[in-house]
């Protein structure tokens, strides 16, 4: 099988500033990968190159559809969290929000929910979107213990489907991943 | 995903803001009475140019909700992601807003026409014109909101920006309206066909270049 995600000698120059260069990588279904780094080193910018909504001052992306959670949630906050879903979801269903523990809060307008819930929800919509690559920008921001194992689960069990899960964290994530520093 | 994004805009603009620019066009139907007082022949007049100036003010309103929140949300991206273009997500925001802005201010033209005692002549004719110009003014107004999202003052500066790229509307849909022959009507038809076409492109450009 041919890799979800590959990177081939890659710059970016983000605001003027040069966040990184010959930058190599590939992601294989199954396959996880940890961006660490401090602060500003361009982990999400590298998020946005993957998804393709950010583009290489030099070098090559190649990348499959991917499906992405960052900070923006993108879930109309008057609606109720599972109308709000399924606006994005490929398929029926709610299995994507069983597994984020959120069955209890479909009737829930999206604007009253807390920012771990947001994050829960943004987990959801990546699942629903049913894309091979999964892109998270700080996964485990403002999740708490429950909501971290159930990360790790799904991750796992999207892994072991055949899909590839590309996060970028300035902690480390529960699970195995292997591990690319940026800013070094 | 196109006609999901659609009927999504306007529940949102029925929910939201839909019908301010209505009633602020009617407000500003009522207050030129007043201010050009009870000359009924003066008031026909200059009947079909006003209601156009009002409704270009009007059109001014709805702007800053158009793109904005949906880029600073991350809608934008996420439809991006799910494989609809930014031109198309462009014309689908077209088609929303006018279906929730032009009938609106179209039934909202024919009291405010009586307010100015136009005849029904005149106000077949302004009637037709706005049918035709809203498309365009439509066009322009998601151009413009994708041009300035993100920006700081962005409700001031599509002020700058829609008004002057709206006077060769306001020109050909204004003479038609107060009178003038089909050809009039057929330049507004053209330069609301051409704003309608070059909107989804500049949009989309704009949508895209807000990202980086």
């Amino acid at each position: 099988m041919s890799a979800l995600l590959r990177f081939e000698g890659v710059a970016l120059m983000r605001g003027g500033r040069l966040l990184f260069e010959q930058l190599d990588l590939a992601l294989e279904p199954g396959s996880a990968l940890h961006i660490g780094g401090p602060n500003g080193s361009g982990k999400s910018s590298l998020l946005r190159l993957a998804a393709g909504l950010l583009h290489a001052e030099q070098g090559r992306v190649e990348a499959d559809p991917a499906a992405l959670a960052d900070d923006h949630v993108a879930l109309d906050r008057e609606l109720p969290l599972d109308r709000a879903l399924a606006f994005w979801a490929r398929s029926r269903g709610n299995g994507a929000m069983t597994a984020m523990g959120l069955e209890a809060l479909q009737e829930v307008p999206v604007r009253i929910l807390s920012s771990g819930q947001l994050k829960r929800a943004s987990i959801a919509r990546v699942i629903a979107s049913e894309a091979r690559l999964w892109l998270l920008d700080e996964p485990l921001n403002g999740l708490d213990r429950d909501g971290a194992e159930r990360l790790e689960a799904v991750i796992t069990e999207h892994r072991a489907s055949g899909g590839g899960v590309l996060a970028a964290s300035h902690v480390s994530l529960p699970g195995a991943w292997q591990r690319l520093e940026l800013g070094r | 995903m196109i006609e999901a994004l659609i009927r999504r805009d306007l529940r949102r603009a029925f929910s939201g803001g839909a019908w301010l620019p209505i009633v602020f066009f009617l407000l500003v139907a009522i207050l030129i009475p007043f201010a050009i007082g009870p000359d009924a022949q003066l008031l026909a007049r200059v009947g079909p140019g006003v209601l156009w100036v009002a409704a270009l003010t009007a059109a001014l309103l709805p702007i800053e909700r158009l793109v904005e929140p949906d880029r600073a949300d991350g809608v934008l991206d996420q439809l991006f992601l799910h494989g609809v273009a930014d031109e198309l997500t462009a014309v689908a925001k077209i088609i929303a807003h006018w279906l929730s802005f032009g009938p609106l201010l179209i039934a909202a033209a024919l009291p405010a026409a009586i307010l100015f005692g136009l005849d029904s002549a005149a106000l077949w004719r302004v009637l037709v014109s706005l049918a035709v110009g809203t498309l365009g003014l439509a066009a322009l107004a998601v151009m413009i909101a994708a041009a300035t999202a993100g920006l700081p003052r962005a409700g001031s500066l599509a002020g700058l920006l829609l008004f002057p790229l709206a006077i060769p509307l306001l020109i050909f849909a204004s003479a038609y309206g107060g009178g003038g022959g089909a050809g009039a009507l057929l330049l507004e038809g053209a330069i609301s066909l051409g704003l309608v076409a070059l909107a989804p492109f500049a949009a989309g450009a704009a949508i895209r270049a807000a990202r980086t």
